[in-house]
């Protein structure tokens, strides 16, 4: 099987974003979540209001991949169905999950909102990024325990040998209570189109994260 | 090549793939309405496995951990398929992957959640419990991808096959009933006031169900049933990129996922014998699913849907419903749709109203859900 390449990454982490592994945009004070990410929507100059109606798990990974195909021109190069996507995370959406059971809990006060209710499964995310940039190729949220760069590289290059011509994949997480979030999104494709040959390898994404957690 | 060695389903009913056969080829409807203030806080039909027999038939599993509901379906599920499939879950060899939407969900309960280990909510959490119950040495691969999940997790463990990473994969998938998923539906208005009738011209919702599903999958051929042997021939996934919540209102992403499915198993449409439709009974996704049909010149072929008996099975769904199909292509039978009677869609499809006999060689399956996702899965009989 033939390799392929990193085009580009991305990755949003605690006060940081960073591009290629380099800090973006730091918003250097630690703030809550929510600041943080609008901080990071503005300075990127991101004009979709849908994001506002995310969970925090979808904002997280919708500006990672609005960030990572920022001048990428991903709807020019390939057809709908030749870019798939893959994530994978640990806690699901429990955040949004507890979220929601709060609002079935207590009887005398039951307000289920199908609004929430439709962030309660991880793969709207991918729903996210898919319908932002006419996405349509193979698609799939798996759940591990850890970060797995070893199974992201084994899953991603089997589509990218049959499936599809390019790849948007990667992790976010987005812990259960909200004290920690993490993101590390990868754009893959068959040509090394930066022409810095940096081969997409299970031994370079294990790098790339163990770099990002330092 | 990928096989399947064994199979199982545990639903409303029943607990092996041979008892919920018969109850199908009985025309018998495995869903009911319940009035539990803990499920719905109106009175609301749903397939839900009998918690009696599940107690019984766990208490025969030699086992001192305390497991939940939902791992106990999987665990009795992962061992009923394994019996005589010729597939050691110890050997290294052996993968599983194991699909579910919402997992321990009811461990969002306080109450319920102080049985268990903290951890124990986690998706990963539930799927180790049962990968460490049946001995098998391999960490699980969990997928969570809505209500195509099932059928995912049957094509990743064929492609992970094929790509020589396992010689055999336990693809097993379950969810449980609760208020959560219940509610949440509920919220969306698409919960039917009665049992679904997916297709129907009356249809007004899904029907809300649980259950757990094994397929094995091997690279060894197995004695078949019935000297028949069921193959994955291939499959693909696909995204409307059109709205998180309402599927396309073209078909087009179930479409392309056909048009791969049948690239990958190298068929013509024409080929396919048998259509296994997801039908959740809503309006938006029968339609979306009928025109995907037609578009890809399937429209004539015949469909059945299996939600009528047994409701939504959401992870397990996939599962669930593929090995139905096996059944059906090891049988030559076609089962009628239950709940149906008059095409409710604008493409002139074929739904089973009744028992018939059909030679069955190629059955395609069909998902979709939530977030835009598709999946399509062709099987083959030799």
């Amino acid at each position: 099987m033939e390799g392929c390449y990193i085009s580009r990454s991305c990755s949003i982490i605690g006060t940081k974003v960073l591009v290629d592994g380099q800090t973006d945009f730091n918003t250097e004070q630690v703030v809550d979540f929510n600041t943080f990410i609008k901080s990071v929507y503005k300075h990127y100059k991101i004009g979709f209001l849908k994001f506002y109606k995310m969970d925090n798990l979808s904002k997280l990974a919708f500006l990672t991949s609005e960030i990572l195909l920022m001048g990428s021109g991903l709807q020019q190069k390939y057809s709908p169905e030749d870019t798939g996507i893959v994530l994978i995370n640990s806690s699901s959406t429990l955040e949004t999950d507890n979220r929601y059971y709060l609002t079935i809990k207590d009887k005398s006060n039951y307000f289920p909102s199908p609004a929430v209710f439709v962030y309660t499964l991880p793969n709207i995310m991918v729903g996210e990024i898919a319908i932002r940039n006419k996405i349509m190729g193979e698609n799939i949220t798996f759940v591990a325990e850890k970060y797995d760069p070893q199974f992201l590289y084994e899953y991603v290059s089997l589509l990218m040998n049959e499936k599809i011509k390019r790849c948007i994949c990667g992790w976010v997480e987005f812990e259960r209570t909200g004290s920690c979030y993490e993101s590390l999104i990868y754009l893959v494709e068959k040509d090394d189109i930066t022409n810095r040959n940096i081969k997409f390898d299970a031994s370079f994404l294990e790098k790339n994260y163990l770099d990002l957690k330092a | 090549m990928v096989y399947i060695a064994g199979d199982n389903v545990i639903t409303s009913l029943g607990f092996s793939t041979a008892e919920n056969i018969r109850k199908i080829s009985e025309n018998v409807c495995g869903i009911t309405r319940s009035d539990d203030k803990r499920i719905s806080r109106t009175p609301v039909p749903v397939a839900l496995v009998d918690s009696d027999r599940l107690e019984k038939e766990f208490a025969k599993i030699p086992s001192k951990k305390q497991y939940t509901r939902l791992e106990k379906l999987a665990i009795l599920s992962i061992r009923d398929a394994l019996l005589g499939s010729g597939v050691d879950p110890s050997d290294k060899r052996t993968g599983i992957i194991f699909s579910t939407t919402k997992g321990n969900i009811d461990l969002l309960d306080p109450d319920m959640a102080s049985r268990y280990e903290d951890h124990r909510i986690h998706l990963w959490s539930a799927a180790h419990e049962i990968q460490q119950q049946i001995g098998n040495p391999n960490t699980p691969i969990v997928i969570s991808n809505a209500c195509i999940s099932g059928s995912l997790a049957v094509l990743v463990g064929q492609r992970l096959i094929n790509n020589g990473k396992f010689d055999h994969v336990i693809v097993a998938g379950a969810d449980i009933m609760s208020e959560f998923i219940i509610s949440g539906f509920q919220s969306f208005q698409a919960v039917s006031e009665e049992p679904c009738k997916p297709f129907d011209k009356g249809r007004s919702g899904i029907t809300i169900g649980e259950g757990a599903g094994t397929i094995i999958l091997t690279t060894d051929p197995p004695n078949g049933k019935k000297n028949s042997r069921i193959t994955v021939m291939g499959g693909g996934t696909s995204n409307d990129a059109n709205h998180i919540s309402g599927p396309s209102r073209t078909g087009d992403g179930l479409y392309f996922a056909i048009n791969m499915a049948l690239a990958e198993a190298g068929l013509q449409a024409e080929k396919i014998d048998y259509i296994s439709a997801h039908g959740t009974g809503t309006g938006y996704n029968d339609e979306m699913e009928a025109k995907a049909i037609a578009w890809a010149s399937l429209e004539r072929k015949p469909v059945n849907i299996f939600k009528g008996y047994i409701g939504h099975t959401l992870g397990a769904a996939g599962i669930i419903e593929s090995v139905y199909a096996f059944e059906s292509m090891i049988g030559n039978l076609l089962f009628p749709s239950m709940g149906f009677t008059n095409l409710g869609v604008s493409k002139d499809l074929n739904i089973i109203k009744t028992l018939e006999q059909a030679p069955l060689h190629f059955c395609l399956k069909l998902a979709s859900g939530f977030g835009g996702c598709n999946a399509a899965v062709i099987y083959r009989k030799e």
